[in-house]
């Protein structure tokens, strides 16, 4: 049949058993798989910076992203303070895509294009089918619908786009990459709050395995707009502070709950036969490992699965604890879910074992976005063997058993980086990246 | 073919339902089988001012189906559909206490998730489109979990006591294959041995009804409501706007096998492809859905001509039933003449993400009790469409293969290959 992929070796993917890897927690370093699906680019949008290399260097000077929400008034709210994008152009699409698109999917367009050119891929050059599109969702397109429900109750129905039947689903994002740059293979969206944005990743990873040389995958997400922001502040975590030098601060004892922010990152990930076949010469890394699980009820008296989901990924990616280098907090700034993750990093790691570290406190929490932003900061942070810190953070606030980076960032020789990212509701996911061989 | 071995085979084990017409999957069936229609005239809202007024209901009332006063009030219809029928699929399955929560997941596939307590909620807010910036006083409690549907899986964890991988697949109108996709993939990659997976959709409310009449998706056959959805049919003019959930306990083969459990079919081989066309329009040739069903049955190692029956899409739109009649042409080749097809959307409409999975239960029920349900309405066979749809009336045959197609907005295309547990392969 026309386009139908070659086969190749398969993978090996039961947990712990991945060739290349020795026994886990010896601390011994041992080159990370070269079956691995390899990630080849990198597409940034984010509160602190458009584009990688801009986000990269901002989060190295620790410049935040946070701050009094700008586009619509916040004051009638219980929060207002967001990771805002304020310097994105949509003329950098086609204006045929303007009327059709939320915010959201304009940054998410953007993103595609900058990953694969960073990846060097064009998927219209490629086979039949050989390339596909997998992200993450939170709401869809908010801010889109916003309007489209006004014109719905004060004008009537036949005043709604003709574009809101997708403009605002899940997967639009995906839909919107796909057509752009004629990807055909496998799609979709998964939705798991931030958690989500690791769980797209984990299931192109599971399509390159299968057979799919290049999937371009990852989260970028927001909706501000009132109608979300409303929505938003009643998952219970925001916090209600204005000084956006004092509102999120995960780990404080004085930590009152998360900001929220829009953007994220999209990830060329390629089965590294495919991309080594394509020329591809320079890799970020490689997506070693990765678990989710969910929590028990509240009240069940069992032990929340963030540190389950953390070992299993561990296991995964066949290496033991002391193989990690860097932990990316998921670091809510919810103070009982703070004490969750400080719990879990202390038992799997040993007090002060790892340095751990949360961006994001510079970005905010991006929703579906979030987590994928975090896992392109664990690779650049494997390139450049730096970790970013952790801002507006006293040194002093964190607890005794937590290495957090805090104020600079911190070199160190990194090899494994782990990500951890939970979902409102009980969503927990783990994702272990390893670096250039 | 499939790079991933497939050691860990996965069947359904239990099957749970809420259709338009009554709640369960035994009254679904009988619906299916008899070849009756669930399309009625809207009766959830005053519809007069929409083009298209017809819509497929479920007859569902949560306080009958033992939802608490608090399950009622906060959730949203699509998660009351969720838990009903993953209650009825995990009791079906006998699961509950037999598997460990730590090795149980949850998928959950939705199209449009939580839209009717969102229009509603909306609506409150906003005064009724008067305020853009919506009013704070207003804003019930439950409104992240209506903008967030991962909390309609979050439910069903707790219901079924899993504690495994968790989440929410959503492809629009492929989401229920999707989503099955994904959770046994789950299950043969080792990292759960039983999957709660299904898909859920209750939108017929009045966004959806104006999106799809501003693109004229929908019929505006409403001078005839029971016989409004004609997949096929030479005068099918847009499908019928529906609702409900189907819910599966998925099992590793082997698993179900030591509990000594009943499987109605195996999850054989899946796929999904994007045309990377457009966000509604279909490519007249059908190669990215013909992709997919060949994809699906390579992972499944069957060969065209082993296909028993075919489970349509049939949304009954004038470039669908065109588009799926020639990608099963270019799929399964002469067999496409002579397998039976039909579509279960004449009978139940499209419930967007949700329809798939009860399509999926469909298939299953006819590998386990050897009918296949007729596609309804089909009076005037449109000559483009060409193949045995299997009009009217219900057919005895033995069906050990099924592949369920689906097809949708985004450019998704998807097909799964269901078959009889435990076939050699």
């Amino acid at each position: 049949m026309t386009g139908r992929l070659a086969p190749a070796p398969a993978t090996g993917t039961a947990p712990g058993t991945a060739p290349g890897t020795a026994a886990p927690g010896t601390g011994t370093w041992r080159p990370c798989g070269r079956h691995r699906p390899v990630v080849t680019g990198l597409g940034v949008v984010s509160p602190n910076g458009l584009g990688t290399e801009r986000y990269w260097a901002a989060t190295l000077r620790g410049d935040s992203g946070i701050g009094r929400i700008t586009r619509f008034d916040p004051s009638g709210y219980t929060s207002s303070l967001a990771g805002e994008i304020t310097d994105f152009d949509p003329a950098r699409l086609p204006n045929r895509l303007l009327p059709q698109t939320d915010l959201m999917t304009r940054f998410a367009l953007v993103a595609a294009e900058e990953a694969l050119n960073d990846a060097g891929a064009d998927p219209r050059a490629m086979p039949d089918f050989a390339a596909g599109v997998v992200t993450a969702a939170s709401a869809g397109g908010f801010d889109f619908g916003q309007r489209e429900l006004e014109a719905l109750w004060s004008r009537g129905g036949a005043h709604v786009s003709a574009y809101q039947s997708f403009a605002w689903f899940y997967p639009v994002n995906s839909g919107q990459i796909s057509i752009r740059h004629g990807m055909r293979g496998p799609g979709g969206a998964l939705v798991a709050e931030q958690a989500g944005g690791l769980d797209a990743v984990a299931k192109a990873r599971r399509h390159v395995r299968d057979g799919t040389p290049l999937m371009l995958t990852g989260g970028v997400d927001g909706s501000l707009c009132p109608w979300g922001w409303l929505c938003m502040t009643r998952s219970g975590g925001l916090t209600g502070r204005t000084d956006p030098h004092r509102a999120y601060l995960p780990f404080s004892p004085d930590a009152s709950g998360y900001v929220p922010g829009e953007g994220g990152a999209l990830l060329v990930l390629e089965d590294p036969r495919a991309a080594a076949e394509r020329g591809v010469r320079r890799i970020y890394g490689r997506i070693a490992g990765y678990a989710a699980t969910f929590d028990p009820r509240p009240g069940s008296g069992r032990k929340p699965g963030l540190g389950r989901a953390l070992r299993l990924a561990l296991d995964d990616a066949g290496i033991g604890p002391a193989d990690v280098d860097v932990v990316f907090a998921d670091a809510m700034g919810v103070p009982t879910l703070d004490a969750v993750e400080t719990q879990v990093l202390a038992a799997e790691f040993g007090p002060r074992g790892v340095p751990v570290t949360a961006p994001k406190t510079m970005t905010g929490r991006l929703l579906a976005g979030g987590a994928s932003l975090d896992l392109a900061a664990a690779l650049l942070s494997l390139r450049d063997q730096v970790v970013p810190p952790t801002v507006h953070v006293d040194s002093g606030d964190v607890p005794d058993t937590l290495d957090l980076v805090v104020g600079a960032p911190r070199s160190a020789r990194l090899r494994h980086a782990l990500v951890l990212a939970r979902g409102h509701g009980g969503f927990n996911s783990a994702m272990v990246v390893c670096g250039r061989d | 073919m499939s790079k991933i071995h497939d050691a860990r085979r996965v069947v359904i084990t239990g099957i749970g339902v809420v259709a338009p017409g009554d709640v369960g999957t035994k009254p679904f069936w009988e619906m299916l089988t008899a070849g009756r229609t669930a399309t009625r005239l809207i009766s959830s809202f005053d519809a007069s001012p929409f083009r298209s007024q017809v819509a497929a209901e479920c007859d569902f009332d949560p306080a009958a189906e033992g939802l608490s006063q608090r399950q009622v009030r906060a959730w949203d219809r699509t998660t009351q559909f969720a838990y009903v029928a993953a209650r009825e699929a995990l009791a079906d399955s006998g699961v509950t206490g037999e598997a460990d929560p730590l090795r149980t997941g949850v998928m959950a596939g939705t199209a449009c998730g939580m839209t009717m307590s969102l229009d509603r909620e909306y609506a409150v807010v906003s005064d009724e489109g008067r305020l853009w910036h919506v009013d704070d006083a207003h804003g019930v409690p439950y409104l992240y979990d209506y903008y967030v549907p991962s909390s309609m899986a979050a439910e069903i964890a707790w219901l079924a006591e899993a504690e495994g991988p968790a989440g929410v697949v959503s492809a629009g109108c492929t989401s229920g294959i999707d989503v099955l996709t994904h959770a046994a993939d789950l299950v043969r990659d080792g990292a759960a041995d039983v999957m709660v997976a299904g898909a859920s959709d209750a939108a017929i409310s009045p966004i959806t009804v104006a999106c799809f009449d501003a693109i004229k998706a929908t019929t505006p056959r409403n001078d005839a409501p029971e016989s409004a959805s004609r997949p096929f049919d030479r005068t099918r003019n847009g499908f019928v706007l529906g609702e409900g959930a189907a819910f599966f306990v998925l099992e590793e083969y082997a698993h179900a096998r030591r509990r000594g459990a009943r499987a109605y079919a195996e999850i054989a081989g899946s796929a999904t492809r994007c045309n990377a066309y457009s966000m509604t329009g279909l490519r007249s040739d059908g190669w990215e859905l013909a992709e997919a069903v060949s994809s699906a049955l390579d992972i499944a190692r069957l060969d065209p001509s082993e296909v028993d029956y075919v489970n349509a899409h049939g949304s009954a739109t004038r470039q669908n039933d065109l588009h799926e009649t020639v990608a099963f042409k270019r799929s399964l080749g002469p067999h496409a003449y002579s397998v039976p097809i039909s579509t279960i959307k004449s009978m139940i409409g499209h419930s967007l993400g949700a329809v798939c999975a009860l399509e999926v239960a469909a298939s299953a029920l006819t590998i386990a009790h050897g009918v296949i349900p007729p596609t309804a309405n089909l009076r005037e066979p449109d000559p483009d469409c060409d193949l045995d749809y299997v009009p009217l009336t219900a057919r005895e045959a033995a069906v050990s293969t099924v592949v369920s197609v689906a097809s949708g907005f985004g450019g998704f295309q998807s097909a799964i290959v269901l078959t009889e547990p435990g076939r050699r392969r």
